[in-house]
């Protein structure tokens, strides 16, 4: 194990672009990343490649990694996500994780996983991370940032594992010693399965205008809020909430009855939501999925089943490139030949030829033929 | 990827026979009963399965070993070769990026481009972006051999590998008075090899024919100069210039490095499919094919060549031809393992099982050669 944490050296910074260009003209057709990573697995002249210094695991259920990335690493907005990469026994497996640190501190930067029952890259993560250890990173992206000129009144609501980008949102408010009022709403079942409280509660005594409420739904009176989000916890949180930005991330239900409320206010222009963790019904039949999909490159034909485009590809023994299943990283975008398909995500079934689907959440309604 | 890929062209069949080609599905079929034969194949679908189910940390460590010793030869090859003007540098260079280039394209590039390490998910061995130190582009060697070659492996008029278009390579081919040349278009194809694969989605004979128009390769024949281009400007313009005072026997030493692997990967690649005892196939016999007879079809039109380990590694498996038609898509380390259990099948099906060391089966494929350009059947 390492005694001393030697960042990962920033390669590029080293190197000009017309110096990459020459020797990528030697290291052809290969290109010259493929020969630096066989002398360190974190050299890289174009991939995001991070190694992990420091490992805490907060509760029983989460690990929270700060990661050192290389020198392509171009840094992120408060609220962004990156997708992780890691190899559990010898596949490749990505998933999307927030930032939770203040965008002002990006050299060194947390992400902490909550570990999904059932799931792969969390209990994974959650054992095996360690001091030292290898990941690949796609540069930050996501659209759920706080503005560059910064609203005066913030609320930030999280519920469970999506307190991760709201957290970073609040440190970069901080660091930049924002004057108007944010309120830090979060809820978890328990207190015991909160990270950051310590932080948090420090944060709210160090910054007047910050307001820092817990709900914990199955401890009542524990947090300074009780039961599931309401219109009371909304004032309590910011008397003028209505004038204020609000950023949302949570489960389903949460981002629902957030959104719900805003809706009947007319204010939905004011409200900015991550469903991160968003449950798509990919795994359980959806009705009316039907027809034959053709795999055109590999020949291949599957009934639909009610399975998502990329599971039904899966099936067949496919391996299309796939990030976050749950149609936010466009990994997974091919080309339709022709076809009806559904998205999951609105429901809206359509009819179209030579279009790019995202596999992950559409289900065929009718036949398809895809560039798989 | 063009839309043309979504769906690729099937050659139109042209027979060369004067006479009506004679409906051959009973000889394909050996002395089997289509149930035979459909057990044959659920037999060779069951060792499929199993070995997709194996499929995990070995595999990967072992293709990552050969992409670490072929990228070390490749270093090594290229550093010597900066003094090739002293001899044994220029030896010992010649062999080492001469391996390196046969380890690229054999056990690494044609097989990672089948998909074989497709579901480790790790981009750098993902068949649908690799490239190989090789002129011929990845994804018009991805349409042709993967798609056309396999597809119809050894079936007259489809499969173009049936002599690349160039050669008469079977006795079903008509004889024509430029067939005369044959064993001399076979050595020259040999020494090009990698030009010759690269040409070969030209289809130029279809153009011939009439089929094709010259417009219609605009855009492979640019995808083509750029491969090309930048495989030349490595070998022939950059590396000897940096070499200095070593300029021409760099250049030469990198020329020599391109031939050996020419005429290995045809060597290797013509004992697949040509040698004495291997069968092709009418059209008529393979419409309608069903699994099992498209498995057939792959034993009986494959050839195996017997060696060592190493020999095996650095024909990139494809010594193990008859496994690599069955399984394309399966990691081909693992052939050797699975050749036992395909060689037992077939005897239990008293199907032949063409295998033999190298200066057998390509001794036979010399003589073929020359035999057949002569008008005789």
């Amino acid at each position: 194990m390492f005694t001393e944490y030697r960042p990962p050296r920033s390669v590029r910074s080293r190197l000009s672009r017309r110096f990459v260009s020459a020797l990528d003209a030697l290291a052809t057709p290969h290109g010259i990343d493929r020969y630096l990573e066989l002398i360190d697995p974190a050299w890289s002249v174009r991939e995001v490649r991070a190694i992990v210094t420091e490992v805490r695991r907060q509760t029983a259920g989460s690990v929270t990694m700060t990661l050192a990335a290389n020198g392509n690493w171009t840094g992120f907005q408060a609220g962004q996500y990156t997708r992780l990469s890691v190899e559990i026994d010898a596949v490749r497996h990505t998933r999307c994780y927030s930032i939770a640190t203040s965008a002002h501190r990006a050299a060194s930067f947390e992400l902490t996983v909550k570990v999904e029952a059932g799931g792969l890259v969390s209990p994974y993560l959650y054992a095996a991370a360690h001091r030292g250890m290898l990941v690949g990173l796609t540069p930050a992206q996501g659209e759920f940032i706080l503005p560059a000129s910064r609203p005066d009144r913030v609320v930030l609501i999280s519920g469970g594992s999506g307190i991760t980008p709201v957290l970073s949102m609040l440190r970069t408010l901080c660091d930049e010693a924002h004057r108007g009022p944010v309120a830090f709403v979060h809820y978890s079942f328990h207190e015991a399965d909160m990270p950051y409280r310590a932080e948090l509660a420090r944060l709210a005594e160090e910054h007047p205008n910050v307001r820092v409420l817990r709900g914990f739904t199955e401890e009542p009176g524990r947090g300074e809020l009780d039961s599931l989000f309401c219109d009371a916890h909304l004032r309590a949180a910011d008397p003028a909430w209505r004038g204020a930005e609000t950023y949302v991330c949570g489960p389903a239900p949460l981002m629902h009855a957030v959104r719900a409320r805003f809706d009947r206010e007319g204010l939905l222009e004011r409200l900015h939501s991550e469903a991160f963790t968003l449950t798509l019904p990919t795994s359980e039949p959806a009705p009316g999925s039907r027809g034959t999909v053709r795999f055109e490159r590999s020949g291949a034909e599957i009934e639909a089943d009610g399975r998502s485009l990329l599971e039904l590809a899966e099936a067949v023994g496919l391996h299309p490139t796939h990030g976050c299943r749950m149609g936010i990283c466009h990994t997974c975008t091919r080309r339709m030949a022709r076809g009806t398909v559904r998205d999951l995500r609105t429901g809206i079934s359509r009819t179209a030829v030579d279009t790019d689907l995202q596999l992950c959440v559409h289900v065929p309604d009718g036949d398809v033929s895809l560039d798989l | 990827m063009t839309s043309s890929r979504l769906r690729p062209h099937l050659p139109k069949i042209r027979a060369r026979e004067t006479e009506p080609e004679p409906v051959r599905r009973p000889a394909l079929r050996h002395h089997l009963t289509p149930e035979q034969v459909e057990s044959f194949g659920a037999e060779l679908d069951a060792i499929r399965m199993r070995v997709l189910a194996e499929l995990g940390a070995e595999d990967v460590d072992y293709i990552r070993r050969i992409i670490r010793w072929q990228r070390g030869l490749e270093a090594a090859g290229r550093g010597m070769l900066q003094v090739a003007l002293l001899p044994p540098l220029w030896l010992g260079g010649v062999t080492a990026l001469s391996l390196s280039k046969i380890l690229d394209n054999m056990e690494i590039g044609h097989n990672l481009m089948h998909g074989q390490y497709d579901w480790t998910g790790d981009p750098t061995l993902a068949s649908g972006t690799f490239e190989w130190d090789n002129v011929c582009p990845g994804d018009q060697w991805r349409h042709s051999h993967n798609f056309m070659h396999h597809t119809h492996t050894n079936i007259l008029g489809q499969d173009r590998d049936l002599g690349y278009g160039l050669l008469r390579i079977s006795s079903d081919q008509e004889w024509s008075l430029k067939d005369l040349g044959n064993p001399v278009y076979a050595f020259l194809l040999a020494a090009l090899f990698q030009w010759g694969v690269m040409a070969h989605d030209l289809e130029i004979e279809r153009i011939q024919s009439g089929e094709r128009r010259w417009g219609e390769l605009k855009p492979l024949v640019r995808v083509m100069g750029r491969k090309a281009g930048r495989q030349v400007l490595k070998d022939y313009v950059l590396f000897p210039m940096l070499s200095g005072p070593s300029l021409l026997a760099n250049l030469a030493a990198n020329a020599t490095a391109n031939l050996a692997r020419n005429l290995w990967s045809f060597t290797i690649i013509f004992c697949g499919h040509f040698p004495d005892g291997v069968e092709e196939f009418a059209r008529e016999e393979t419409i309608g094919e069903t699994r099992g007879e498209w498995y057939l079809r792959q034993l009986l039109g494959s050839a195996n060549i017997r060696g060592g380990p190493l020999f095996h590694i650095l024909s990139g498996n494809l010594s193990h031809q008859i496994e690599h038609h069955l399984f394309p898509d399966l990691p081909a380390h693992r052939y050797a393992q699975i050749s036992l259990e395909v060689r037992a099948i077939c005897e239990r099906y008293g199907l032949p099982y063409n295998s033999a060391g190298l200066g057998r089966q390509f001794g036979s494929v010399i003589r073929k050669i020359f035999r057949l350009a002569l008008p005789v059947r």
